[in-house]
């Protein structure tokens, strides 16, 4: 971060940073990677389980399994997040817990919890998309961006 | 009286006749759970929301200190106390309850010392007899507002802090026994262009080390006229950090005595990371623990830095760099 704006620091800070560089402790990026895909892979695999679950005792198809499956994940995260447990999963699996749906369950109810001293409008209300309303806005901008590309692919290109 | 830039000499050595502090839970499982007056089980305090709770933890260190001190809250003439939440209302909540005349401080995690440099030079100028000041913060108070909700699974890296649930406070007194206040150096705001909110310990470092240095050549005396130099929240990176800068300006540091509240309150097996933080930090481990060891005879004299951050949550969001301060206090018992 400190390095984009680097030209605009003056001398003794830059010699400072360099200083205190020497001591930070870095993130342990390969262990952290590993963690998250050992994680990420487990809530995959209990989702996995989730869906043939569904289609195999109710009469849902591949495609159709899929809401009941997030909604189930979904709720599994409330009540992880409400037992306080997530955010301990969280610290350890770092992505792996976050990237998953459970992560934006987590995201939306952790918001919903904390600002429930604030009221029902005020503050469950207004703050539940704090964290995840990001995630919602670009992840809906992107799906629209990607249907564009392809629907000029599509009609234009000749494919 | 001033002394050389920014030092004050308490001649008449106010004294601090009695000290509060008040724990949660994640204290009570910590390294000097002893030292705590009340430590509570639940992070809720009984109350409704971690804002209330925060604001019981004041009244009680405020309580508390009081009744040590054994007189009633309307000897006490002023109070001076500050916190992290916005517009520091459990501050302001647990004046309104102790009802003496109220100074509200904000020097995010250096206003432990910031209340006890004022609250001395008010005490020694004659200003008040009896005088009450403290700081605190609440580990979930203080997360909702700075970073992410209590229960958000986000990862935070190694260089990031613990928020102490705790609050310190002391009755100041012109007369009286117990440790005495001998000088207070007041820090300037250093910036050195570090903008990561998690790592306050890096950032906070370069306040420290030129409060340290301001006050020791204002008094002209070397590092080990101090049994002990005790910063506030640096934790374990802006610790080492300080320690190269103070060797790089020629101070002999003793590292065995040069310590951090921010590592001394918990366990080395608690998930604090880089160690501990928060207003509440250097509160309750100096008017805690070190003040306990102090009347035990294991320090004489001993140097307070608290050290605080100076951002806002919007500073951050806006790429704003993290200004620090640190406010430093001397203070001694029995002895020389």
């Amino acid at each position: 971060m400190a390095n984009n704006n680097k030209k605009t620091l003056k001398q003794s800070q830059q010699e400072y940073q360099s200083i205190q560089k020497k001591h930070e402790t870095k993130r342990p990026v390969l262990k952290n990677c590993l963690k998250a895909f050992l994680v990420g892979g487990i809530i995959c695999t209990i989702g996995q389980a989730v869906q043939l679950f569904y289609i195999y005792n109710f009469n849902f198809t591949e495609q159709t399994a899929g809401n009941p499956t997030v909604a189930t994940m979904i709720f599994f995260a409330m009540l992880l997040t409400g037992f306080g447990v997530y955010d301990r999963i969280g610290q350890f699996a770092g992505a792996g817990s976050a990237v998953p749906v459970t992560g934006f369950g987590n995201a939306v109810i952790s918001a919903c919890i904390e600002h429930r001293s604030e009221g029902f409008v005020l503050g469950v209300g207004s703050n539940m998309f704090k964290l995840a309303g990001s995630v919602v806005l670009f992840g809906t901008f992107s799906a629209f961006v990607v249907a564009l590309i392809k629907t000029i692919l599509l009609k234009w290109g000749g494919f | 009286m001033l002394q050389g830039n920014g030092t004050w000499i308490f001649e008449n050595k106010p004294v601090i006749i009695s000290s509060a502090a008040v724990g949660g839970p994640f204290e009570a499982n910590g390294n000097i759970a002893n030292d705590f007056d009340i430590l509570h089980e639940d992070l809720w305090f009984g109350q409704e929301s971690y804002e209330k709770a925060h604001k019981v933890l004041f009244e009680e260190a405020f309580q508390i200190a009081i009744e040590k001190a054994g007189v009633t809250k309307e000897q006490i003439q002023f109070t001076l106390a500050g916190d992290l939440i916005n517009q520091i209302t459990p501050s302001s909540f647990a004046a309104r309850t102790i009802g003496t005349p109220y100074l509200g401080l904000f020097g995010a995690c250096s206003t432990s010392m910031e209340g006890l440099a004022l609250g001395a030079f008010i005490t020694n100028y004659g200003g008040a007899k009896y005088l009450l000041t403290g700081a605190a913060s609440h580990n979930a108070a203080v997360e909702k507002q700075f970073r992410y909700p209590t229960e958000y699974g986000g990862q935070k890296p190694p260089t990031a802090q613990w928020t102490v649930t705790g609050a310190g406070a002391v009755v100041l007194s012109s007369k009286g026994e117990g440790p005495y206040v001998t000088s207070a150096t007041i820090g300037k705001v250093i910036d050195m262009g570090l903008s990561d909110p998690f790592n306050m310990g890096g950032a906070m470092a370069p306040a420290a080390v030129d409060t340290i240095v301001s006050h020791l050549s204002d008094r002209q005396i070397e590092p080990a006229y101090y049994d002990l130099i005790v910063t506030g929240d640096l934790g374990r990176i802006g610790r080492e950090v300080s320690i190269d800068l103070l060797k790089q300006q020629g101070l002999d540091i003793v590292e065995s005595r040069y310590l951090d509240c921010g590592l001394l309150i918990y366990r080395d097996d608690q998930p604090v990371l880089a160690g501990a933080s928060g207003a509440g930090c250097s509160a309750s481990v100096v008017y805690g623990h070190l003040l306990n060891r102090m009347k035990k005879g294991e320090f004489k004299r001993i140097l307070v830095v608290a050290t605080g951050a100076l951002l806002s949550p919007l500073s951050f969001q806006q790429k704003e760099t993290i200004p620090c301060i640190a406010h430093a206090v001397s203070i001694e018992y029995g002895g020389a």
